[in-house]
């Protein structure tokens, strides 16, 4: 596995000044970190080959948010749950974090709702994915973009 | 010795639905930072959340480090009877906390 | 009569001149807490106890304030009992003066004094997971209390002290914190917005830290920021800041434990 430099510690070397107020050039540079085809490989490996519909799910998060570090997340099925009807798991992927994975969660009809919030890491910029899987072995998807900012005044160099 | 909130309503009416919101303290340390001289930062997360409700799992979670430090999750889950909800986190460096909640169904 | 008119007369001038003196500050009526300046997803994390993490803190300095330890065997609960009541409006009046060593306090400085004198222990280390629990426990009992900062002409040289540094230009960049925060509060800056620096939510649970911090430990990121040595814990220059920044922020409502980006 080649190094991970985090995009954090990059614009540390670059001059934390620069990392600290956004003044001044940041050398471009190109981070290490989970691509899209590797999103998709991750997918793969909870859904198998089945087809991915777009819908059904709902993921909702803010569109702008200022630190990727506590993003609140919620995914939402409309479902009956019932044992017939109902989701069995809802699955959350990013494109950019150094890896895809964020979490499965295990329903079922106990569950009552579809409904689950946490909050999440984001290391930039991307876009997020949710995939449900229902109980008749269908899978559905949503994706949502998100901007991501950093706060001024860091502690980084104490 | 890690503190855990967990919301629950005391009491519920038959086949309600319940939402339970659960905070945990863990710094959730992804294994993708660095020191300042370079070294990595071992991985040290929570990787498993699940509740019970009278002994029956009724949620379950399979966490990654993209999970925010000091973990929440929100989920629901149906009043079917009266007794106990038990909360079971686990992960790295073998952490494993267990937290219950008493809850009355009428 | 007249005497007493000139009394008045001598009260208004003097007013006057104090109020001409820091006629930089924010009016009161467009004093903002940092909440305001947060989005609302933010907000929202501050507003519920239940997914506040800074409550995990208060949650466990509940525990430490019934727990005896030290030399003397004794708990907070001890001398103070119930925190709900008797520390209500504390951490909303801090710094204060400590009469004994003649200069203002911050609230940790004063849990480790009280540690020190009543319990027979040993300071708790700054930034320790002890004593964010313990000031956030104490500081949880003044929400919604307004900040009020006690001053006379004992602590008078320690708010002044704390007001030049906050007009000093320092570090690399050579800025003070008034050019940000008093002159361009409301605006951009590295993509997010500049608060005004009211420490109304301290100690809280900075996202960026991803745990709880001190005021101090957010001044010294301050310092960092403009490329300035940051004073070291417990310096008298943070203690002047704190004072100087509470006393600014008299009258606004105390938050903690706040949740800031």
């Amino acid at each position: 596995m080649h190094r991970r430099a985090s995009r954090r510690e990059f614009l540390l070397a670059a001059g934390g000044v620069a990392a600290g107020l956004g003044l001044g050039s940041i050398v471009a540079v190109t981070p290490a970190r989970a691509t899209p085809a590797e999103m998709q490989e991750a997918i793969r490996r909870v859904v198998g080959s089945a087809t991915i519909n777009p819908g059904k799910v709902k993921l909702d998060l803010p569109p702008l948010i200022e630190n990727g570090n506590a993003v609140p997340l919620i995914v939402d099925v409309p479902s009956p749950m019932t044992e017939t009807d109902h989701v069995r798991a809802i699955h959350v992927f990013t494109q950019k974090n150094p890896q895809p994975n964020v979490a499965s969660f295990h329903l079922g009809p106990r569950a009552g709702r579809a409904r689950v919030a946490t909050r999440i890491r984001l290391a930039d910029t991307q876009t997020v994915v949710a995939v449900c899987e229902l109980s008749d072995g269908s899978f559905w998807s949503d994706g949502a973009d998100i901007v991501v900012t950093l706060a001024a005044c860091l502690e980084d160099g104490i | 010795m890690a503190t855990a909130l967990i919301n629950v309503p005391a009491r519920a009416r038959r086949g309600e639905i319940i939402e339970i919101k659960t905070l945990i303290s863990h710094t959730m340390e992804t294994g993708f930072r660095r020191t300042q001289v370079g070294a990595l930062i071992p991985r040290d997360i929570i990787s498993r959340f699940a509740c019970t409700y009278n002994g029956t799992e009724v949620f379950r979670a399979e966490l990654h480090p993209a999970i925010s430090a000091n973990p929440f999750i929100v989920f629901s889950t149906i009043a079917v009877e009266s007794g106990t909800l038990e909360f079971h986190w686990t992960g790295d460096n073998g952490f494993r906390v267990t937290q219950s909640a008493a809850i009355v169904v009428e | 009569m007249s005497s007493s008119r000139a009394r008045l007369g001598a009260a208004a001038l003097a007013l006057a001149v104090a109020a001409s003196a820091y006629a930089a500050e924010i009016p009161r009526a467009e004093r903002r807490s940092g909440y305001d300046f947060m989005s609302r997803e933010t907000r929202a994390m501050q507003d519920d106890d239940t997914a506040n993490p800074g409550m995990l803190w208060v949650l466990e300095g509940e525990g430490l304030w019934t727990r005896k330890t030290g030399a003397a065997g004794r708990a907070c609960a001890d001398c103070h009992g119930d925190a709900r009541a008797s520390m209500k409006g504390v951490a909303a009046r801090h710094p204060s003066l400590d009469v004994r060593q003649g200069r203002p306090v911050g609230l940790e400085q004063r849990i480790n004094a009280c540690r020190a004198d009543r319990q027979g222990a040993p300071p708790l280390a700054y930034e320790s997971r002890e004593l964010l629990a313990l000031t956030a426990y104490v500081a949880r009992q003044s929400r919604g209390v307004p900040i009020e900062i006690a001053i006379d002409q004992r602590t008078q040289p320690f708010l002044d002290a704390g007001r030049t540094i906050y007009h000093r230009r320092q570090g690399q960049l050579n800025l003070a914190c008034s050019q940000c925060h008093d002159d361009n509060w409301g605006r951009q800056l590295a993509g997010n917005v500049i608060p005004q620096a009211h420490p109304t939510g301290y100690p809280l649970y900075r996202l960026e830290w991803q745990g709880l911090g001190s005021l101090q430990r957010r001044l010294r990121n301050c310092l960092v920021g403009i490329r300035a040595e940051p004073y070291e814990f417990g310096a008298p220059e943070l203690v002047q800041l704190e004072l100087y920044l509470m006393w600014r922020a008299r009258g606004m409502l105390f938050e903690a434990p706040g949740v800031r980006p």
